[in-house]
């Protein structure tokens, strides 16, 4: 077991008690909670006659299944279920004494966006969500663990999850970006090499030089998409970036209270001595912008290297998996990506809607113009963001190209709205799910990549290597 | 409900394969369906795509004729990707008492074991084995027995892993945490208290 990690003294801080079951009853100290997946928790609360434990440790907001397109987001919502949806979540949040950013709200957004940015989520804190992706969080050196609604009747009524300790394992990342490769190739590579099961059963520790120099933001990338790799949770140790990204925001005290919070945070750290479960290195160094070339997120290859070939595959099971997914795409063995051409572009997404992703495709777009044939939205992580790109001039530019420029919720990830893509449309995507049907129609394709991958595949109209794009 | 009446020690039932690694949970239950505010019609959407050829008619998928079937069998990495409890309840809506795979992802095990549906694993040649039992002998009666981590068919015991909390909390009944971490509220309290991020 691992000793003198982040994760263990985060761990210990919140432990409760032990269950007879043999898990720890570990208290979550932070909840958050939108549309989809709260309903039924509180339906099961209401059966009980429970209240809500730790209110003021839950926020809220609407995100899934909202509308992106400005006029729709006017009430009631034309879709009926996603209006009693909406309906459900605000009776419950006001009955309950929960905070929510609703529509109206300048802070709305998606859970994983608006979190970080408001300084809800720090660092020593462990945050639940009903959501896969609340591994995002670790990126400030917490516990981040996504749960499923009868957890969330747990967090709601006890505050806490009955849960496991998990193994840490190291993920060392050495040496240096290069020009257009950024940190959502970081992690594409991580669970290319590891394996979309690879973590379960383990938290993932990032380190080294390649994180250590990522900014908050790229951080919670890599943190974003650790559920991806079958880790539920994956963090990044606390430091000046950390400490620097949280000063002033909303959430987090100022003056004497933060420079006692950051003492205390630089105890959090993994010891220099801590133990790991086990350690794994991946290369920074002559990383190339990665893209997926089948329907898990561990078809990965490099932009200009070979769909790998089913009749290479040894096992069995892998090799139909491959074959499957070579139907699917649609996609050759032996060639690479570039060149795959794509019908939608689409920004956004809990892994890449913030600042630093719009601006990061802003500066490919800035005087070209979207392909023809190609549909491009641009779908804000938050209105905070949105409101930031728009100060910057940020929408501009993307407009002048031909995108679609919209409010913030998860869109075209899940296709929960009315974002979605047609029957065989290929889709470069920002997000972090390939999945058959993820985006919408089942016969609809997806490719994952970085913002600036994006918003060339846009202007091409297929696949290219972002480092050929002169800007 | 007591906790004699929330155990599972054992399930009984017909078996249904389901082939192939990495089945995600969009998979199992396609977004558009969670746009509901209740479980309660999980189960009619369970599979929804993967049982529909592109024309939208019905294919040979196993959900689609082996309705009543209680014990499923996976392979490797089910239930991986989005942790929507909706996934397990239409399952368990459907019919199913009990999951038995190569490799669960975690949060898909974990909404499992707080339903109280039990999800076993054991190896590749084992669970491929039952795969083709249950497929030439659909009407076969199969046992997995909790307490004693077997599945029994009438040609064979075969033993499976689970994990320790889980087998406990379905053996003895107390998979529903909530009437038991709440007992804890004082304790919890403190814990708050003590953190430096909390206003207590």
């Amino acid at each position: 077991m691992s000793e003198r990690t982040l994760y263990d003294k985060v761990w210990a801080r919140h432990k409760v008690a032990d269950l007879p079951t043999g898990e720890d009853q570990l208290f979550i100290g932070l909840h958050l909670m939108h549309e989809v997946t709260s309903p039924q928790a509180f339906a099961m609360l209401r059966e009980r006659g429970l209240e809500v434990a730790f209110p003021d440790r839950t926020f809220a907001t609407t995100d899934h299944i909202v509308p992106t397109e400005p006029k729709a987001r006017e009430r009631p919502l034309a879709d009926e279920q996603a209006e009693t949806m909406l309906q459900a979540l605000e009776t419950n949040v006001e009955s309950n004494d929960i905070t929510f950013y609703g529509l109206d709200s300048e802070y709305q957004g998606i859970t994983h966006v608006i979190a970080p940015e408001l300084g809800l989520s720090q660092p020593g804190m462990t945050v639940a969500c009903g959501d896969s992706h609340t591994a995002t969080h670790g990126a400030f050196g917490s516990i981040g663990i996504g749960i499923g609604t009868s957890q969330i009747r747990d967090v709601l009524a006890t505050g806490c999850v009955a849960t496991e300790k998990q193994r840490v394992r190291r993920v060392e990342v050495t040496g240096e970006l290069g020009a257009g490769v950024y940190a959502k190739d970081i992690i594409l590579q991580i669970i290319r090499t590891l394996g979309v099961d690879g973590g379960v059963g383990h938290v993932y520790e990032y380190g080294g030089p390649a994180i250590e120099a990522l900014d908050m933001e790229g951080r919670l990338a890599v943190c974003n998409m650790s559920i991806e790799g079958g880790a539920r949770a994956g963090y990044v140790n606390p430091d000046a970036t950390t400490y620097d990204y949280l000063a002033g925001r909303p959430f987090v005290p100022g003056g004497d209270a933060f420079d006692a919070l950051v003492e205390d945070w630089e105890t959090l750290r993994s010891d220099t001595d801590a133990v790991y479960d086990d350690t794994v290195t991946v290369e920074a160094d002559d990383l190339a912008p990665q893209v997926t070339w089948g329907i898990n997120p561990g078809q990965v290859v490099a932009v200009d290297e070979p769909v790998p070939a089913p009749a290479d595959i040894t096992d069995p099971t892998a090799r139909t998996a491959a074959e499957k997914a070579i139907d699917h795409m649609d996609v050759t063995p032996g060639e690479p990506m570039l060149g795959y051409p794509v019908d939608v572009a689409f920004l956004g997404t809990c892994t890449n809607g913030r600042l630093s992703d719009f601006r990061e495709a802003a500066a490919i777009l800035e005087g070209a113009s979207v392909a023809p044939d190609v549909w491009a939205v641009a779908v804000p992580g938050s209105e905070q963001v949105r409101a930031a790109c728009e100060a910057e001039g940020i929408d501009e530019v993307f407009l002048d190209a031909g995108f679609e420029w919209r409010q913030a919720g998860c869109s075209m990830c899940i296709a929960m709205n009315q974002d979605a893509l047609g029957p065989g449309e290929v889709c470069a995507s920002s997000s972090n799910r390939n999945f058959i049907g993820r985006q919408g129609d089942k016969a609809g394709r997806t490719v994952l990549m970085s913002p600036a991958m994006v918003a060339a595949a846009a202007v091409a109209g297929e696949i290219v290597d972002v480092r050929e794009v002169t800007t | 409900m007591t906790v004699e009446d929330l155990a599972v020690r054992r399930v009984t039932g017909t078996g249904v394969a389901v082939r192939g690694n990495d089945v995600d949970t969009d998979q199992v239950m396609p977004a558009r369906f969670m746009k509901e505010v209740s479980f309660e019609n999980m189960g009619e959407y369970v599979f929804h795509d993967a049982r529909r050829d592109a024309d939208g008619e019905l294919n040979d998928h196993p959900f689609n004729s082996r309705k009543g079937a209680s014990i499923v069998i996976v392979n490797k990495n089910f239930g991986s990707g989005s942790s929507r409890e909706h996934a397990p309840q239409g399952l368990m809506r459907w019919g199913i008492e009990a999951v038995v795979g190569e490799s669960f992802a975690e949060i898909f095990a974990d909404n499992c074991t707080a339903m109280g549906l039990p999800a076993v694993t054991a190896d590749q040649q084992t669970i491929e084995g039952l795969q083709t039992f249950v497929e030439e002998h659909p009407d076969a009666g199969l046992e997995l027995d909790v307490e004693q981590a077997r599945i029994i068919t009438p040609e064979a015991e075969v033993p499976v892993d689970i994990d320790p909390a889980a087998q406990e909390a379905l053996t003895e009944g107390i998979w529903d945490t909530t009437a038991i971490m709440r007992a804890n509220l004082g304790e919890t309290e403190a814990v708050a208290a003590a953190l430096p991020y909390t206003d207590r």
